[in-house]
């Protein structure tokens, strides 16, 4: 879902990631059309292909001239690469500055991590 | 989208006092081709006095308008290609709603009366019943139809939509972005429901007692100020010396939406342990739009919880 928390267009950028590293979206397939996303979405179309075309721009999505746009091959494992590049940043330092505010010790975070590993 | 070179709209220095009034006071616009502009702001603004001045229906006392580089006023080649749907229109007294259907092909060269039919059958309108006789959502439903079925090359919607529930207000949207994702042209959207319209806006105009506030893209206008939530001491702490659009707090909780912060700003709070929030389109607008009628003054809050104290 669309909320405030960035600008929506990097929204939708995130959200045809996810669905390429899902596998919601394989590698060689068309993604859905810009007046598409924009009608699902409830978004203005120019703010949908601003998304679309931030993925060109990273090499994520092609064009097939006349057809539409397509998941380029090798998109999955260079999108899990950043990622995971990020989840340091973006997952883990918050786990901690919250363990923190709570007085967990990282030795308890570690067995809560191991647990909860173990059970998913 | 259509020739983005030239503005369909170019205004510059435009005045207009009704008597004592300035309705609007030296506005200066371009208005986007093939966007979907959002012109919103607080009854009284201005907003429709703007849109019937761009449009040939009422007279500026200074000022320059240029609407597909043409004066509008009584200039046949220029209102042909604009339709303009507004709140409480007037028919004559005898027609029925087919009667304005089947007339809007005379005005409007791009009349799709497919897409008409199509409408009057998703909000439901009784064509066969005088205009008079229709409820006031209903009457709205003619305006809508009339609006997105011309397909003009420059629509406006001043608040299109009195008495149209929700359900009927998420058809407007849905066949309106649809259409001008088929059609794309150029659409003025004036409305007080800010948060139902914000996703669908590529640009944002706020008119406040007759002068353009803001002018923007919605991207660039919903990053242009962030709240930071956070104990009362730090958030003084990081706000001294920033402008303030807003306070409050309860406790020892302050929470204060400011302008614009980089990335090193947000840094820099977060590090301090504050929360940092996004603004939404309809906060902002509320936030800049009001500061005349009530003080946000950094001292009010204090004031307050020692008048409770006593």
């Amino acid at each position: 879902m669309i909320d405030d928390s960035k600008p929506i267009f990097q929204q939708i950028a995130e959200q045809i990631e996810n669905d390429i590293i899902s596998g919601a979206l394989p590698e060689e397939s068309q993604v859905p059309s810009t007046n598409e996303f924009a009608a699902f979405h409830r978004i203005n179309p120019a703010t949908a292909g601003k998304g679309v075309a931030v993925l060109v721009d990273d090499g994520v999505l092609y064009k097939k001239r006349g057809i539409g746009m397509f998941v380029a091959t090798g998109s999955r494992e260079r999108l899990l690469a950043k990622r995971r590049e990020s989840f340091r940043t973006d997952f883990v330092a918050p786990l901690i500055a919250e363990a923190k505010k709570l007085g967990i010790s990282p030795a308890q975070l570690n067995q809560l991590i191991s647990e909860e590993g173990e059970a998913s | 989208m259509t020739d983005t070179a030239t503005p369909v709209v170019e205004v510059s220095g435009l005045t207009k006092r009704f008597g004592d009034v300035v309705a609007l006071d030296d506005v200066t616009l371009t208005v986007r081709p093939g966007a979907i502009t959002g012109l919103l702001g607080r009854n009284g603004a201005g907003k429709t006095t703007l849109m019937q001045t761009i449009t040939g229906q009422d007279f500026a006392n200074s000022g320059e308008i240029r609407v597909f580089g043409e004066h509008p006023v009584e200039n046949a080649k220029v209102l042909s290609r604009i339709s303009f749907i507004k709140e409480g229109q007037k028919y004559p007294d005898e027609f029925k709603a087919k009667h304005v259907f089947a007339c809007a092909p005379w005005f409007y060269e791009n009349w799709d009366a497919e897409f008409a039919a199509q409408l009057i059958d998703d909000f439901q309108l009784p064509v066969n019943r005088r205009i008079r006789k229709l409820s006031r959502g209903q009457l709205s439903a003619v305006g809508v139809i009339v609006g997105l079925a011309s397909r003009a090359p420059l629509t406006f919607f001043d608040e299109p939509y009195l008495g149209l529930d929700a359900v009927a207000r998420q058809t407007f949207y849905d066949r309106l972005l649809a259409d001008y994702g088929e059609h794309p042209r150029t659409i003025i959207l004036s409305t007080h429901l800010i948060d139902e319209v914000a996703n669908m806006l590529e640009h944002v105009v706020v008119i406040d007692r007759g002068r353009i506030i803001m002018d923007e893209s919605a991207d660039s206008a919903r990053e242009s100020a962030t709240t930071v939530v956070g104990p009362r001491g730090a958030i003084d702490a990081f706000v001294a010396g920033r402008r303030v659009l807003h306070r409050e707090g309860i406790g020892g909780l302050a929470s204060v939406t400011v302008e614009r912060l980089d990335a090193d700003e947000r840094r820099e709070a977060l590090a301090a342990g504050l929360e940092l929030a996004p603004v939404s389109l309809q906060q902002l607008i509320v936030r800049t739009t009001n500061s005349a009628t009530t003080d946000f003054g950094a001292e009010e809050p204090s004031s307050i919880k020692e008048g409770t104290r006593s």
